[in-house]
C-alpha cells in the first residue's frame, strides 16, 4: 500500500533532532535507513504524525577504534560497516552476522542503529549486540545516558529508549586474542527472518575455553543469552560432549514461539544443532587465530 | 499534506519536483517523472521489482521517500541503454534501439518470461557487476536471492547474468591488448 500521509522534520543535527523528539514525543517515529519503518508505514501497523528523518545528520555515521571498543554511529548503514576494515578485525562477531542481514539493496540503506533500535528479536544485530554486551548511547535534552544491551531490549521491538531520547551510537567491545566467533541461523528462504539465529563467540586461553557467549535470534521477544550452557563451557577444554551438553541447557532454556513455519518443538531442535555448530565454528575459528 | 521541495539527478538529468513526504520514489519516478520501467510489486520491501541504483548503489525504490533522493543520483532502467559500457550501458544515447550488455545477454539466454521482475532484476545485476565483474554462479544467485521472479525458475535469469559477466571479462582483456 501506499504510505498514509504524515509530517516530515529533516534536522541536520543531533541537537535539532532531540530538539523535535522532546516536542513530538512518541507521536515521532526516527526515519534512518526505513527498511524497517517504511513496510511497518506501508502495512498500517506504525501510525506516526510525524517522521524525523536522521539521514542528514551526518555526525551519525561513521566506525572508530579507541580504548578497546569500537564506537559506530547510529546512522552507519549496513554495507558501510560490511565493508569496514576496523568491523572486521576487532567486531568480527559483527562482520559475520552483517553479510545475513536481508538482502544487498536492503543493506544499502539500512542502519545499525535502525536495526537496534527497531528492536526486532529475530533479527541478527540484537543478537550479537546482546551477546557482546554491548553498550547503547542515548541522548535526551537533559543529555546522554550509556545503556547496556542487557538492559536496551525490554520486549518485541520495545528498547529502554524514551520517546524524546535518540539513539546516536553503539559500542561493541574488541574481541581480544583468542577469540573465535560465528554467526548461525536456519531460515525458510536466503534473506528472511531467521527461525532461530545465534550469535557465538568463544575465547580460547591455553587449550581452555576462558569466556563464552551465545545469544539466541528469534526464540522469545528479545534476544536471549544462553547463560546455563555459557556457565557449562566456561572453564572446559572444547569436546564434541562437552558441545553436545552446552546445547541440551540451551535447548532446555528457551521457550521459544510457534507459527505456521515451525512448532516450537521444532525450534528447540534448530537450537540445539544452531548451538553445536555455532560452537565447532567458532572454536575452530579461534584455534585458526592461535 | 507535507510537500517538499527537491532536485536530484535522474538518469543523467537535473529533475525537480514537490513531492508529498510519504511519496516513495518509486512512485515519484513512476506518476512524477513518467518513468514507468520500474516496477511496483509488493510495496513493502519484499519482491525487489522496484530497484534502481541511487549513489551507486542498488536500493529498493519503494522503501526509500523521494524527498530522501534529493541531492542523489538515480539510475533506473530507462537509463541504461545510455550508460557508459563500464557501467552496463552501451555508451550510446537511448532510443538508438542498443541495449546494455547485460540487457543484450539477458535476451540472448532467454533470460525472462513476463517481464515484471525484469528491470529491479536487471539494475540489481548491474550495481552488482560493476562491482564484482568476477562473480561466479553462486554469488550472483547470492546478489539476486532478493528479487522475486513467478515465471522462469531463475535459471535462465542465473545464465544471462553469468553471461553478461562473461562477455564483460572479454571486453575488458581486449581493452588491455
Amino acid at each position: 500500500m501506499k504510505l498514509p500521509p504524515v509530517g516530515y522534520e529533516a534536522p541536520e543535527t543531533v541537537s535539532e533532532a532531540v530538539e523535535l523528539l522532546a516536542e513530538h514525543q512518541d507521536e515521532a517515529s526516527v526515519l534512518a535507513g526505513g527498511q524497517s519503518l517504511i513496510p511497518l508505514l506501508a502495512l498500517r501497523l506504525a501510525h506516526p504524525a510525524v517522521l524525523i528523518d536522521i539521514n542528514g545528520v551526518d555526525e551519525l555515521s561513521g566506525v572508530s577504534a579507541a580504548d578497546g571498543w569500537v564506537a559506530i554511529g547510529a546512522m552507519t548503514r549496513e554495507y558501510v560497516a560490511e565493508e569496514s576494515g576496523t568491523v572486521a578485525s576487532a567486531v568480527p562477531l559483527l562482520a559475520a552476522a552483517l553479510p545475513l542481514i536481508g538482502h544487498e539493496a536492503i543493506r544499502s540503506r539500512g542502519t545499525i542503529g535502525g536495526s537496534l533500535a527497531h528492536a526486532d528479536p529475530a533479527a541478527e544485530l540484537p543478537a550479537v549486540a546482546r551477546a557482546l554486551d554491548a553498550e547503547f548511547v542515548v541522548r535526551g535534552q537533559s543529555g546522554e545516558r550509556v545503556v547496556p544491551a542487557a538492559e536496551w531490549f525490554e520486549g518485541y521491538l520495545t528498547t529502554s529508549r524514551q520517546p524524546d531520547e535518540l539513539l546516536t551510537g553503539v559500542r561493541f567491545p574488541a574481541a581480544g586474542p583468542g577469540t573465535g566467533v560465528s554467526f548461525q541461523e536456519v531460515a525458510r528462504r536466503h534473506g528472511d527472518f531467521a527461525m532461530v539465529g545465534l550469535a557465538t563467540s568463544v575465547t580460547l586461553s591455553g587449550g581452555v575455553i576462558s569466556d563464552a557467549r551465545l545469544a539466541f535470534a528469534g526464540v522469545s521477544d528479545v534476544p536471549a543469552r544462553a547463560s546455563g550452557a555459557e556457565e557449562l563451557l566456561a572453564g572446559q577444554r572444547p569436546s564434541a560432549e562437552l558441545f553436545d551438553e552446552a546445547a541440551r541447557r540451551a535447548a532446555a532454556g528457551i521457550d521459544p514461539p510457534a507459527d505456521l513455519h515451525g512448532s516450537a518443538e521444532y525450534r528447540k531442535k534448530v537450537a540445539a544443532a544452531l548451538v553445536r555448530r555455532g560452537l565447532r565454528a567458532a572454536v575452530g575459528n579461534a584455534q585458526e587465530g592461535q | 499534506m507535507t510537500e517538499v521541495d527537491i532536485t536530484l539527478t535522474v538518469n543523467g538529468a537535473t529533475r525537480t519536483g514537490s513531492p508529498e513526504a510519504r511519496k516513495t520514489l518509486a512512485d515519484f519516478l513512476r506518476d512524477d517523472l513518467g518513468l514507468t520501467g520500474t516496477h511496483l510489486g509488493c510495496e513493502h520491501g519484499v519482491c525487489g521489482a522496484c530497484t534502481v541504483i541511487v549513489d551507486g548503489r542498488a536500493v529498493r525504490s519503494c522503501l526509500m521517500l523521494a524527498v530522501q533522493a534529493a541531492g542523489s543520483e538515480v539510475t533506473t532502467i530507462e537509463g541504461l541503454a545510455m550508460k557508459g559500457a563500464s557501467e552496463g550501458g552501451t555508451g550510446r544515447r537511448a532510443g538508438g534501439g542498443e541495449m546494455g550488455v547485460l540487457q543484450q545477454a539477458m535476451w540472448d539466454s532467454h533470460s525472462f518470461q513476463c517481464g515484471f521482475c525484469t528491470p529491479g532484476m536487471i539494475m540489481q545485476a548491474v550495481a552488482f557487476l560493476s562491482d564484482h565483474p568476477d562473480a561466479d554462479e553462486r554469488q550472483i544467485r547470492e546478489a539476486l536471492s532478493g528479487n522475486i521472479c513467478r515465471c522462469t525458475g531463475y535459471q535462465s535469469i542465473i545464465d544471462g547474468v553469468l553471461l553478461a559477466a562473461e562477455r564483460g571479462r572479454e571486453r575488458a582483456a581486449r581493452e588491455q591488448r
